[in-house]
């Protein structure tokens, strides 16, 4: 606890050092510009793992439904480029110029309400945080203020996700249908299909994503973190404190919403189109997955974890199709059965002593972790 | 929306669109009874009961060829025998699946949904390498083609009404097995309290193992049944798992029939709406409702009154 309560501890100092050296100089150096918008695209799933961190690892709320927010926070960067790209001129052999080509071909001849706003892009930026936050706010007030949890939880975030993937496919007037908004251009009259474009917007990810590891070690490092963590293990004993132990939940599920939106903002930016694919079902509970690989408890992890198994599918699904289901699967029953503590917790055990031997640190601070070497809601589960 | 039609027809509309919803009924019932039973008398999440159901489903298939190959004499009666065939295919694989996996993790339920997601997808995978990507088929026996003119308008599927009484007969089975039987006391003894049920001599690890098993089994019923009335592909549990946990969670966990009124309401919803909006929208709107009715009514329809 002595060296706990200070921001940035020595090892966190060189862990954030490490990190930031891997996606700023080592990998940027070292593949070539098409592997390097590949690994950009990974590192926006980062940004759900993190937000999943602090309010799954952390604050013990299960939520299989961050890809809705990866999602809205990507539609709403797609909406205002789909609009960019659609101007009169560009689409005038379209039955009406001037809306997006998809909403011709759905026989609409006028822009829907919703969409005019993104024609402004400070309210796109706006928006992009805004809404799934805002989004994330109703579903946590509705459920925290009445003591809704785990699994429940899990399972209706679960449908929200479901549903939002039904209700874009659905309405393929209005928001693209399956094919999701694709053919975008230039952001403010920046083409960003370049190869230089592309340089821009990964560092300008990876920054973004540095900014956000360094926010949620803040919060990680607050008393706000401390509650979520005792709250985690002993809810009722928070609550007797004194604390509204709901607030501090939605606050959770609400920041980790905002940080898969932008996450999702910067996946458009990257990729040049945005589908109801990384919306649903699967692709949130993958996110999940991301989380518990690199250690649930684990900032860093997190990232770390996000490439290794993005690398992996990418490296299988070329060569072994047939395999990589039988990978993914057997990672998610490995990852709970043999090494809860994913990658995080491999390094505590193997590599920490050492680190800390170099620094000349003498004991870890690990004010985190459980007091057993059993999973959260192992302990949680006990005491209730 | 309703202009457009005369009362009669208005009325023949719903009660084809009832019947249809009362077949979508069957099968969330059938899938929803054992997740019910595992979920709420075990407090186990499994993601991977829908590839229980479809490997019901696959033993089915197996068994329509087998029959119709080698004992052409039978094959009227083939489907009586792949759905005991399916029940303890399921419910071995479930035994397995909960010696090596989930007891390890009664302590904690959402490590077990993710597992159970892992062991889904691998489930997924070796159907789709043992049986193909493509959806197949079971040919039906002749008695159980047709339909069965009541009106002029209202014609009823005798498929559909062989998979009614079907569904009807396994829920009382279930109701027997859980609160008349030996097993289904000690499985709720278990249930109430385990530590408790262990001192007055009842092998708790054996509950749980045969309460799983048990669970599965009416899985792969189900997915016996579903060949009834649609194909079979290797993800197509996948499409119904939301469903059906939506279904348990609205019922109330711990109660059957909450299962069973949540599923009915669920389904009818579905069906009539859906005659009058698109698919998609029928079901985007039925689950925001029970979304909705789950936030303002956490504990579902039927609840245990508890202190919280």
């Amino acid at each position: 606890m002595t060296s706990g309560n200070s921001f940035l501890t020595r090892q966190e100092l060189l862990g954030l050092a490490v990190v930031s050296l891997l996606i700023l100089v080592v990998l940027p150096a070292s593949v070539d510009i098409f592997r390097l918008n590949l690994i950009g695209k990974y590192l926006t799933y980062a940004f759900v793992a993190i937000g999943l961190v602090l309010c799954w690892g952390m604050g013990g709320i299960l939520s299989l439904g961050q890809g809705v927010f990866f999602g809205l926070g990507g539609y709403c960067m797609a909406m205002f480029l789909k609009l960019e790209a659609s101007t009169p001129e560009a689409t005038k052999i379209q039955s009406t110029p001037g809306i997006p080509d998809f909403m011709d071909w759905n026989q609409l001849t006028e822009l829907p309400w919703f969409w005019e706003p993104f024609h402004s892009f400070p309210f796109t930026l706006v928006a992009i945080v805004a809404l799934p936050s805002l989004f994330a706010f109703v579903i946590g007030a509705a459920m925290f203020k009445r003591r809704v949890g785990g699994v429940y939880f899990a399972i209706i975030t679960q449908a929200i996700a479901a549903i939002l993937t039904i209700l874009i496919i659905g309405q393929q007037g209005y928001t693209g249908g399956v094919n999701g908004i694709t053919d975008l251009r230039t952001l403010l009259g920046w083409d960003i299909r370049t190869d230089s474009a592309k340089y821009v917007l990964y560092f300008v990810n990876a920054g973004l994503l540095i900014a956000v590891i360094v926010a949620a070690q803040a919060v990680r490092k607050s008393k706000l973190g401390r509650l979520l963590v005792a709250l985690r293990d002993k809810e009722d004993r928070v609550r007797f404190s004194g604390y509204d132990v709901a607030n501090f939940k939605i606050f959770a599920f609400c920041l980790a919403a905002a940080f898969s939106a932008i996450g999702g903002a910067m996946f458009t930016l990257q990729v040049g189109f945005m589908s109801p694919s990384f919306v649903g079902i699967v692709p949130s509970i993958e996110m999940v997955i991301y989380t518990a690989v690199g250690g649930r408890l684990s900032i860093f992890g997190a990232v770390y974890g996000t490439l290794l198994v993005n690398w992996a599918k990418t490296t299988f699904s070329e060569t072994f199709p047939e395999l990589w289901l039988f990978g993914l699967g057997a990672l998610f029953i490995a990852v709970v059965l043999v090494f809860p503590n994913g990658l995080a917790g491999l390094y505590r055990s193997y590599l920490q002593p050492h680190v800390d031997r170099l620094l000349g640190v003498k004991k870890p601070a690990d004010d985190d972790e459980p007091a057993s070497d059993a999973v959260p809601e192992a302990a949680a589960r006990a005491a209730e | 929306m309703f202009a457009d039609y005369s009362w009669s027809e208005l009325g023949s509309i719903f009660a084809m669109q009832g019947f249809a919803g009362l077949i979508l009924f069957s099968v969330f019932v059938l899938m929803a009874l054992g997740l019910a039973i595992i979920f709420g008398q075990m407090g186990v999440i499994n993601m991977a009961h829908g590839e229980f159901m479809i490997l019901g489903a696959y033993v089915t298939y197996l068994c329509s060829n087998f029959f119709s190959t080698y004992l052409p004499a039978l094959f009227g009666i083939y489907f009586f025998v792949a759905m005991i065939l399916a029940f303890f295919a399921s419910g071995a694989l479930g035994a397995l699946v909960e010696w090596g996996l989930i007891r390890h993790l009664y302590k904690r339920p959402l490590d077990t949904l993710l597992a159970t997601w892992g062991l889904s997808l691998i489930l997924q995978q070796a159907y789709r390498s043992i049986f193909g990507a493509r959806e197949v088929g079971v040919s039906l026996p002749s008695w159980l083609l047709g339909s069965w003119p009541l009106t002029d308008l209202i014609e009823i599927p005798i498929n559909g009404l062989f998979v009614m009484s079907l569904t009807f007969l396994i829920a009382v089975g279930v109701y027997f097995l859980m609160f008349r039987s030996r097993l289904g006391m000690q499985t709720r003894a278990v249930v109430q309290n385990r530590v408790m049920a262990g001192a007055v001599g009842i092998n708790t690890e054996r509950v749980d193992r045969m309460t799983f098993a048990i669970g599965c089994g009416i899985a792969g019923v189900a997915g016996s049944a579903f060949t009834m009335i649609g194909s079979t592909g290797p993800t197509a549990g996948q499409l119904y798992i939301v469903d059906t946990f939506l279904i348990v969670v609205f019922g109330g966990a711990a109660s059957l029939l909450g299962t069973i009124a949540s599923a009915f309401t669920i389904s009818q919803a579905q069906s009539t709406m859906e005659f009058f909006l698109s698919g998609s929208m029928a079901k985007v709107l039925t689950l925001l409702t029970v979304v909705g009715i789950l936030m303002l009514r956490p504990e579902g329809l039927f609840s245990l009154k508890i202190r919280r």
